[in-house]
């Protein structure tokens, strides 16, 4: 019997003692994390949209963490511990089939987008693996004062009637547009913070980062880079324009043709992308959705490669432009 | 089920007793088996294609987790607990302690399983922490079932006629008793909030691997190996050395899943750390198997039991030996979040921990019924799971290895999913073959219990109580 004791007994305090240490001790302490500057509770709404991201496993194929590391840094800053204040369940995550979302809201702000991708994420991503979710829309004859219908593309849409988000899309695209990163925060209240970015050597280098940095030199314009071009243009602008510069009938104007695009006088065209537009007819059709601003996402040369890729790419004959005309339009503001 | 000898005395009844709760729980843990990963194939399937079965029920995010609960708490736990009953009675050369409560168990591992997979297929997650996904109060019903098998298995190993306690209950009695306390930890809420739930939640997910069908595994290890090649494990003093290592170092990884995560550095370098001092146990217990079989590796042709033990030792051996580079900050910059993960989780859970109780069923189940699986049926098993498995770990290191590169190269994230289509290929492949090899299993467990046994029983009565140890 002693023996018994000792070892089925003795082993489980002993781990017992462990678990305390390495399992409850840390929840404890972590726990009491303060929530960072401008890191507020969810809405009612947006709280919602959680508990339907839980229910089909958004998770299993996103992540809400940053690293600190160079990879990471389209994904927004390294994320805090203060951001986790109010992240009950923790929805951190273990893999990235598909890319971060902690700062999705502010990467792709655009209701029309997001819902046209949670109908059939291959109608604007068209290698995408995503699952569809198209479930949770309705489909109507006519949809109800108020709400828009998704302006599908033709392939994807129902022969009869109209898409319109449920009740529960509705509150899981609050939730995607509620995580929104706060400004970077020396988090100095917990002592075992990571080391800012800065402080760690890099492991490794990014080709086309897309943190602004002033003074990138600028490509001339008789050799624009196209290789970088086009990578920036895939990363930012074709989920919406496509790869094809088509974009979507009824929801992303068509880039290719587009008379801004190819007007002589660059500024409209710079300007759109540096502050983004909303409301305004292009070639005569209105839409709905509005163009996100990247002037604080892209630096000057980066939105020259891409206007230049632009304007050179899919039969349009735009004149090219450089860093400084970017510069120049930039300090003109919005 | 057929009795293979007559229950003319109490004895043969109480071991008749024993061999219908071990078939019982196999049979119940085959089923899962079947089912979990008829699931991982529409998972696999759907990597190429997203658009089918697209309804909620059927959606990837409710079926991924099905089918990892069901793998690990329908098919290796229901297995292992049987197995792990098997040897407390034999090693200790007494009774069950209580047939009652092992049927108790038994259905209480199924009720949980069974709801918990009804819960999540119907949106019910609890909050999408891995490996504790079913909502608590099914998890309550797990921990109650994980109660009963502790008390159960302690009890039977306290009616020991033997003076020592075999170090195989070692293993299971401590890791169905630590499990208890995972359980707990992970179920109460009040230090689970924000950062502290990210903590608990690294806590809980190497607990459950490695102080659950780890020691478990092991445990059966150091009684079926023995078994077959009727000598003694290598060094028993080893084996003890192993198992007061492995319960020092093996909790404190936890935050390796965690890394470069805002949890406090020291903890993520701590796990670090303690992921280096794992080989210590790891080598320790892969050595002490692989000098037990030496000089008898050509043993293997005959015996396919032994094969498979074979297989779930190396298996043990290099997924640690893995996990412990995996865990360097270096080389996670490069694999975390990528499919690579999948791959060690499938070549640790797969290579090990499978492996190891196809071996010990292969091993004891027979000797407890006296019902014989074919030899063309045990070589489908074997080769097709082989095979199998070795295809998908390969095709997810490699092409996890070429989607962390990807990230790292800073191209558009879209290039890192169309780079991974042929190894979801791939994947699918070896999937495919490794879920026959458990239609095949299942047929073996068949014949093992209730259906024609291939091999008539030998005239040495089965049931013969024998000592291992
Ligand atoms: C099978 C894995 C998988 C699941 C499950 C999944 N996604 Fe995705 N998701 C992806 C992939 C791959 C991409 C990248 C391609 C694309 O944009 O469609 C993506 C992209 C996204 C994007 C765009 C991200 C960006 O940076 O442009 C959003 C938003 C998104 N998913 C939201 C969700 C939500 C919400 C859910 C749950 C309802 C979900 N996803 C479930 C795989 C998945
Ligand atoms: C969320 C979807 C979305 C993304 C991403 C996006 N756009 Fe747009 N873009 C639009 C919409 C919608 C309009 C039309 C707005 C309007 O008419 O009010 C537009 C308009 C434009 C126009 C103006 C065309 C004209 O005739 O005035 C240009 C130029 C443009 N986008 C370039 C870009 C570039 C360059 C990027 C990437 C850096 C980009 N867009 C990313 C949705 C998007
Ligand atoms: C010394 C032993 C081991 C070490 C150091 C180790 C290390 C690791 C590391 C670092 C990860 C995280 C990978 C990532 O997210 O990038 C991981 C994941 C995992 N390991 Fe291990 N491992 C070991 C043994 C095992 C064993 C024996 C098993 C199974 C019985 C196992 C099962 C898993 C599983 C299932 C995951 C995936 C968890 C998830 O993200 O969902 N590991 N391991
Ligand atoms: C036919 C055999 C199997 C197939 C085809 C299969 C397929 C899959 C697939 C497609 C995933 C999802 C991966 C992802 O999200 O990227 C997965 C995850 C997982 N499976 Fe399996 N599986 C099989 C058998 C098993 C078995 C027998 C076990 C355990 C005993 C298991 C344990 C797991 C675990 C732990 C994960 C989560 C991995 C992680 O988070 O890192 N699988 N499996």
């Amino acid at each position: 019997m002693n023996k018994l004791v000792a070892i089925a007994g003795g082993s489980t305090l002993v781990y017992a003692g462990l678990a305390l240490l390495m399992g409850v001790l840390p929840g404890i302490t972590l726990s009491q994390t303060p929530a960072g500057p401008g890191v507020n509770p969810l809405t009612l709404i947006e709280a919602e949209g959680r508990d339907v991201y839980v229910a089909n496993g958004c998770s299993y194929c996103h992540t809400q963490q940053v690293r600190p590391l160079t990879q990471d840094k389209v994904f927004g800053r390294p994320s805090a511990p203060g951001d986790f204040a109010y992240q009950t369940p923790e929805l951190l995550g273990s893999e990235r089939t598909g890319p971060d979302l902690t700062n999705i809201g502010a990467r792709q702000p655009s209701a029309v987008w997001q819902y046209i991708h949670l109908y059939n994420p291959r109608a604007v991503v068209p290698e995408s693996i995503m699952p569809s979710f198209s479930w949770m829309f309705d489909v109507v004859d006519k949809a109800p004062a108020g709400i828009t219908p998704v302006p599908l593309p033709k392939a994807y849409a129902p022969a009869n009637g109209v898409v319109v988000p449920s009740s529960e899309a509705q509150a899981l695209l609050a939730y995607l547009m509620s995580l929104k990163q706060t400004a970077w925060q020396e988090n100095k209240t917990t002592a075992g913070t990571p080391p800012a970015p800065s402080e760690r050597p890099a492991t490794t280098s990014l080709a086309a980062t897309q943190a602004p940095s002033a003074g990138a030199s600028a490509p001339t314009i008789s050799g624009y880079d196209a290789a970088k071009g086009k990578q920036l243009f895939s990363a930012n602008c074709s989920v919406c324009h496509q790869e094809t510069g088509e974009g979507l009938a009824g929801a992303f104007p068509p880039l290719k043709n587009n008379a801004v695009v190819n007007d002589a006088n660059p500024g409209a065209h710079i300007h759109n992308v540096l502050f983004g537009l909303e409301g305004v007819p292009v070639d005569g059709v209105k839409y709905e959705s509005a163009m996100p601003p990247f002037s604080t996402v892209l630096n000057d040369a980066d939105i020259a490669a891409i206007v230049n890729y632009e304007r050179s790419s899919w039969g349009n004959h735009g004149k090219l432009v450089t860093a400084q005309d970017v510069a120049a339009e930039r300090a003109k503001g919005k | 089920m057929q009795p293979a000898a007559h229950p003319s005395s109490v004895l043969k009844q109480k071991d008749l007793e024993l061999a219908r709760v071990f078939a019982a729980y196999t049979i119940s843990a085959t089923a899962w088996l079947v089912f979990a990963t008829f699931i991982g194939i529409l998972l696999a399937y759907k990597f190429g294609a997203p658009d089918f079965g697209s309804g909620a029920w059927l959606t990837f995010g409710r079926l991924r987790p099905i089918h990892t609960n069901a793998t690990f708490y329908g098919w290796a736990s229901i297995a292992l607990v049987g197995l792990a009953y098997y040897v407390a009675v034999r090693s200790c050369r007494t009774q069950l302690y209580s047939v009652r409560l092992a049927w108790v168990g038994l259905w209480l591992f199924n009720i949980a399983a069974i709801a918990g997979t009804i819960a999540l297929d119907l949106g019910y997650n609890d909050g999408n922490l891995e490996y504790r996904e079913w909502p608590w109060p099914i998890r309550l019903i797990f921990l109650s079932a994980l109660l009963v098998t502790a008390w159960n298995l302690v009890g039977t190993v306290a009616r020991r006629t033997t003076d020592d306690i075999y170090l195989s209950n070692w293993y299971t009695m401590g890791g169905v008793l630590w499990t208890c306390i995972i359980a707990v930890v992970a179920i109460l809420p009040w230090y689970q909030y924000g950062l502290g739930q990210v903590a608990v939640s690294g806590y809980y997910m190497h607990n459950a691997v490695g102080m659950w069908f780890t020691p478990l595994a092991l445990g059966i290890f150091y009684y079926a190996l023995p078994k077959l090649l009727s000598r003694p494990i290598y060094s028993y003093a080893l084996g003890v050395f192993a198992f007061w290592t492995n319960l020092v170092f093996y909790p404190i990884i936890g935050s390796h899943h965690f890394l470069f995560s805002p949890l406090p550095w020291w903890l993520q370098t701590t796990a670090i750390v303690f992921s280096v001092a794992m080989l210590v146990p790891v080598l320790g217990g892969s050595a002490n198997f692989l000098l037990t079989m030496r000089g008898r590796f050509g043993q293997m042709r005959e015996s396919y039991p032994l094969a498979f033990i074979f297989v779930g030792v190396i298996g043990y051996l290099v997924g640690s030996s893995q996990g412990t580079v995996e865990a360097f900050r270096s080389m996670q910059a490069v694999w975390h979040f990528t499919n690579y993960t999948v791959g060690h989780s499938h070549l640790t859970m797969y290579g090990f921990v499978n492996f190891a109780v196809w071996g010990c069923i292969y091993a004891l189940l027979p000797a407890a019924t006296g019902k014989y699986p074919g030899q063309a049926g045990l070589a489908l098993h074997f080769w097709m799971a082989l095979v199998g498995s070795f295809i998908y770990v390969l095709s997810l290191s490699i092409g996890g290895t070429i989607q962390g590169l990807n990230w790292i190269q800073g191209s558009p994230f879209i290039q890192s999913v169309v780079d991974m289509g042929p190894f979801h290929v791939w994947r699918g492949v070896g999937g495919i073959l490794m879920f026959l090899s458990h239609v095949v299993f299942a047929w073996n467990v068949w014949c093992m219990t209730y259906g024609p046994s291939a091999r008539a029983a030998p005239l040495v009565p089965a049931l013969a109580r024998d000592d291992t140890a």
